[in-house]
């Protein structure tokens, strides 16, 4: 099955370059797993033990304010990744997030992936290397949106 | 040569002083195109028709308002001649206002459009954020109608909510053709929205294009245009081949007073179009 998984991560943009033998390492963290549409994967304010590598599919990430339903703030699709909270204490999901259409990932267990980064620090960084992107990218697209670029005034 | 001006350095002919004159126009059609937009259709009082190429602008005056520089957005087979507004001062919201019947007065077409000549046999790109789609929409009309010609076509289109998305039917019919790949994105999604929520630099990654054949149009916010093209450039799309439709102020649009003036460009005359390469130093110009 690791096998099969590292087959499946080493072709993700996310794991792009990584060397195999780190990659076997970050595969013997991970499960297939799929939702069908409409299925919650994680809910605010949960324990955020798994790390999603979306292989098919759409995800919503959302947070829901009173009257106003939940808000999608970023749809995220196959070849990205979502639920980074995994990395920093508390370790704690932020959103909630949905499937939009059938969706398959490879998830990774986040108990497992951080005592494997305590104990090599060449995977902690290697995959801190691929996170940081993530989240400066993230963090980008965020001011943008902040920026409301298409509003009259602006 | 009749010269009866003379604007700084320039002289204004008796050519110059034609192209100053508003001709009288008729609005033949008009519709709602989302809160604060509206599409309408012009005509020519003397019924001529008017030849113009993708990208390019025509002066619009509602009279006793004042004057507004807006895109043509229809097919530039000479059948239509079609803008669409967005109610932003004065000019604007009185052209919105306008009713089929109406008279108005037009001046055009004017500047350098989108090199489409240039796209054939390549892959084209076309990133629209906003409004921004409506001068693209002449270019893509013309790709459509000359289909053939081009290599694999990607529209990626991001608006600020689902309200706002231009053009919303015709946008399902060039998704059901297969003519042309439709990826869109919004800002701001509401309960109902299915689709894409972030911004439409986020969709470069789902169009399939060969960098080295690639022609990129885009049109938007000036910010939105700025990371677009350097994203694209991160793609391996050369700056020469990544074109940009810029705005400013637009007054004779002939090139003559300055008022549109971007670093050594006068945009009226010498855009909007203009390539990544021409445009880079000068995007970096704070308050150019
Ligand atoms: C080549 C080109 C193509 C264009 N195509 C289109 C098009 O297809 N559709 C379209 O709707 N528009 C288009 N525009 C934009 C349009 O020409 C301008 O928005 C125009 O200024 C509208 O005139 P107005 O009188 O309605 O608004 P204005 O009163 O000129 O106001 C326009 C904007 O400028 C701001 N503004 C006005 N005065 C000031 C001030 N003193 N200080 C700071 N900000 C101010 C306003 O808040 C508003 O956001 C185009 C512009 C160019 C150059
Ligand atoms: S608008 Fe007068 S020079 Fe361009």
């Amino acid at each position: 099955m690791a096998v099969e998984y590292a087959s499946m991560l080493s072709k993700h943009a996310f794991f792009k370059g990584l060397r195999s033998e780190v990659v076997d390492l970050v595969a013997g963290c991970a499960q297939e797993i799929e939702f069908s549409a409409g299925q919650y994967i994680c809910h605010e304010d949960d324990q955020a033990d798994q790390f999603y590598v979306l292989v098919h599919g759409h995800v919503a990430l959302q947070i829901a304010s009173p009257g106003r339903g939940a808000r999608t703030f970023l749809t995220i699709g196959a070849g990205e990744v979502f639920g980074v909270n995994w990395l920093v204490a508390p370790y704690r999901w932020t959103y909630d997030a949905k499937a939009l259409d059938d969706t398959k990932a490879v998830v990774l267990n986040a108990v497992c992936l951080r005592r494997k980064c305590e104990a090599d620090h060449d995977l902690g960084f290697e995959l801190m290397k691929r996170v940081m992107p993530v989240l400066i990218e993230r963090l980008h697209v965020c001011r943008i949106q902040l920026l409301d670029l298409y509003l009259k005034q602006n | 040569m009749s010269i009866t001006a003379i604007h700084k350095h320039n002289v204004i002919d008796m050519h110059d002083m034609q192209q100053l004159v508003p001709k009288l126009a008729r609005v033949k059609s008009c519709f709602s195109d989302g809160p604060d937009v509206s599409t309408i259709e012009v005509e020519m009082a003397d019924g001529a028709p008017v030849d113009y190429a993708p990208g390019q602008f025509n002066m619009l005056t509602v009279f006793g308002v004042g004057e507004a520089a807006i895109s043509i957005s229809g097919a530039p087979d000479g059948s239509r001649l079609i803008h669409t507004i967005r109610d932003v001062g004065a000019v604007s919201q009185a052209l919105m206002r306008l009713k089929p019947g109406d008279q108005l007065g037009l001046r055009g077409p004017f500047g350098v459009g989108w090199p489409v000549r240039a796209a054939q046999s390549k892959d084209v790109l076309i990133v629209a954020g906003g409004l921004g789609l409506a001068p693209l929409r002449s270019v893509l009309y013309h790709i459509l109608a000359h289909r053939v010609q081009f290599g694999v076509v990607t529209l990626l289109y991001g608006a600020r909510r689902p309200a706002d998305i231009l053009y919303q039917s015709e946008i399902a019919n060039w998704r059901e053709s297969c003519e042309i790949n439709v990826v869109m994105t919004v800002d701001h999604a509401d309960v109902e929205w299915p689709g894409r929520v972030g911004v439409v630099t986020q969709l470069i990654d789902q169009a399939e294009f060969q960098s080295q054949n690639t022609l990129a149009m885009i049109c938007g916010p000036e910010v939105m245009m700025r990371f677009v093209a350097s994203a694209l450039v991160d793609r391996e799309i050369d700056a020469e081949n990544i074109f940009l439709s810029m705005e400013r102020n637009m007054k004779c649009a002939i090139g003559h007073c300055g008022h549109c003036q971007f670093g050594p460009n006068f945009l009226c005359r010498d855009g909007p179009v203009l390539s990544y390469k021409k445009l880079r130093p000068l995007l970096k110009v704070k308050e150019l």
